[in-house]
């Protein structure tokens, strides 16, 4: 029973950790927190199912296009509602980001209407049993993919050129842009990239819980930042940590105390946490610089 | 080479630089001395396009580069190294490197550099892992000269060297800098510890409050009364 929830949590949590990422990401580079990534999943869901349904798309292409064009999505919302306020505080930047998401949750919800979707199973229902816990088909996807792009995403970050200048640019930006770094593109490539793995998230949270509704994304998208915050905002080894973290105290909360409270005991780990450890459990504390 | 022609730069209502009027020629190495405060940085920053200039113009090889931004103007070969070093602190050492040749597509050429780098600085030999935040001051700003020269300048920018280092390692920077130019680098200097930079350079400028107020060859400044009274503590 234990390790069934366990497992149940990780493969929860593991949908939480690629949401986190995206707003991890984009806060390390512009200190933002993007409030519209919540809906770049809901529209990665959307995109994710109109493919599998009505253009009967195989499900691992559609998964790929959605996340090609919630990568698109994500670039755009920069482009329009964040890049002219650059200069402005940070504070213009976060209401216009609160701007964002509500229009596109509203949008949706003019273009696809109020009444929820259901996601067809994209595979047979089959469920694997082991000595210590059944999984199906499905979650068994929804684990690997997420891990899959975890991996994927570490090694983008840790070797390669682009990485490297989004590192190097999260650091410190003028330093950055004195190497040669195009500072405005490395915004551009860390919105598509954090936007591609939430909108690999609502799909995979498409498949895994089966309905698709416009304002899916409150939630999750919620969800996601706390576990941003709890691994330590800006840091992306700690949003990953967060999100499983979140999944399993979710799943947890939800089996031994009421399912009710899954919700409240995700934010009640993230108060507890911050108390102890303000910066995130892999977070550096804030330091100005000498 | 560089031409900085009647430049005036203000941050918000609050004028930084005056009609700045700055030459360098190939080969030189060009030193910019005075007070803090007097706008030195200000100067560099408005060269390598981190600062706008709101009136004037500098001219890099005859090319207006006034309104290009930081990112071009290295690609158009001039690199600066920022006052208080500004090494990225977790990265590590060879990333940092790698950083400062972003603008190449050469590999091999580049692991060849980073070798070259660490023959210059041997100091840095053999912790290429390391992260950068974890070097002493003065590893830093071998560190951030190695990686301003991975661009491969043709114009290289140092902003206060010598800045919070101890006596000897200042020495030991200087002489590598007086190296860079020899192998053909031509270097605008930015230093405080004036005395130095007018032994180290071919030429100088000093700045005032935001202007140039005084110039010519280091030998003439360094027997200048004033430069003498207001910079080298004598008289």
């Amino acid at each position: 029973m234990f390790v069934q929830q366990l497992m149940n949590g990780v493969i929860l949590g593991s949908t939480y950790a690629l949401i986190a990422l995206g707003y991890t990401m984009v806060y390390g580079i512009i200190e933002l927190i993007n409030f519209a990534h919540g809906e770049i999943y809901m529209f990665g869901a959307f995109v994710g199912l109109l493919l599998v349904t009505v253009l009967d798309i195989p499900f691992f292409l559609a998964f790929l296009l959605a996340m090609a064009l919630g990568s698109l999505l994500g670039v755009t919302v920069e482009y329009l509602a964040y890049r002219p306020l650059r200069r402005s505080s940070r504070l213009s930047a976060l209401i216009s980001a609160i701007g964002a998401s509500f229009f596109l949750s509203n949008l949706a919800l003019l273009i696809m209407g109020s009444q929820p979707f259901s996601f067809p199973n994209p595979f047979e229902a089959k469920i694997y049993h082991t000595p210590l816990f059944i999984i199906s088909r499905v979650e068994i996807t929804v684990l690997l993919s997420s891990l899959i792009l975890m991996i994927a995403l570490t090694f983008f970050v840790q070797r390669t050129k682009i990485g490297k200048a989004m590192r190097a640019t999260a650091q410190d930006k003028d330093t950055a842009s004195l190497m040669g770094i195009n500072i405005d593109r490395i915004i551009t490539i860390t919105f598509a990239v954090g936007s591609a793995l939430g909108a690999a998230a609502g799909v995979m949270v498409g498949i895994y819980f089966r309905t698709v509704t416009p304002t899916m994304g409150f939630m999750p998208g919620l969800k996601g930042f706390v576990a941003a915050v709890l691994g330590g905002i800006g840091n992306i080894p700690g949003a990953m940590l967060g999100g499983i973290l979140l999944g399993i105290a979710e799943v947890m909360g939800a089996a031994y105390i009421s399912s009710q409270y899954r919700d409240a005991v995700a934010f009640a780990l993230l108060i507890i946490i911050l108390l102890f450890k303000p910066a995130g459990l892999l977070g550096r504390p804030a330091q100005e610089k000498v | 080479m560089l031409k900085v022609e009647g430049v005036s730069t203000f941050y918000g209502n609050i004028q930084a630089l005056r009609q700045i009027q700055i030459k360098v020629k190939p080969g030189e190495i060009v030193t910019l001395i005075g007070a803090n405060g007097v706008g030195k940085t200000t100067t560099l920053k408005t060269i390598s396009g981190l600062i706008r200039a709101s009136e004037g113009r500098v001219l890099f090889n005859g090319q207006d580069i006034t309104a290009e931004p930081p990112h071009k103007i290295v690609e158009m070969g001039i690199s600066q190294v920022p006052e208080g070093r500004c090494v990225f602190p977790r990265l590590s050492l060879r990333e940092n490197l790698e950083m400062g040749a972003f603008i190449r597509q050469d590999k091999e050429t580049i692991a060849q550099d980073v070798e070259q780098v660490f023959e210059t600085f041997p100091q840095l030999k053999g912790r290429d892992r390391q992260l950068a935040g974890t070097l002493s001051g003065g590893e830093q700003q071998m560190l951030a000269m190695g990686r301003a020269l991975m661009s491969k300048p043709k114009l290289l920018l140092l902003d206060e060297p010598s800045m919070g280092l101890a006596p000897m390692i200042v020495v030991e920077i200087f002489k590598i800098i007086e190296e860079i130019n020899r192998q053909g680098t031509t270097i605008l200097l930015v230093e405080q510890n004036a005395q130095l930079a007018l032994k180290t350079a071919h030429r100088g400028y000093v700045m005032e409050t935001g202007q140039v107020v005084l110039q010519g060859a280091t030998d003439t400044l360094l027997n200048n009364d004033q430069v003498r009274r207001a910079y080298l503590g004598e008289g």
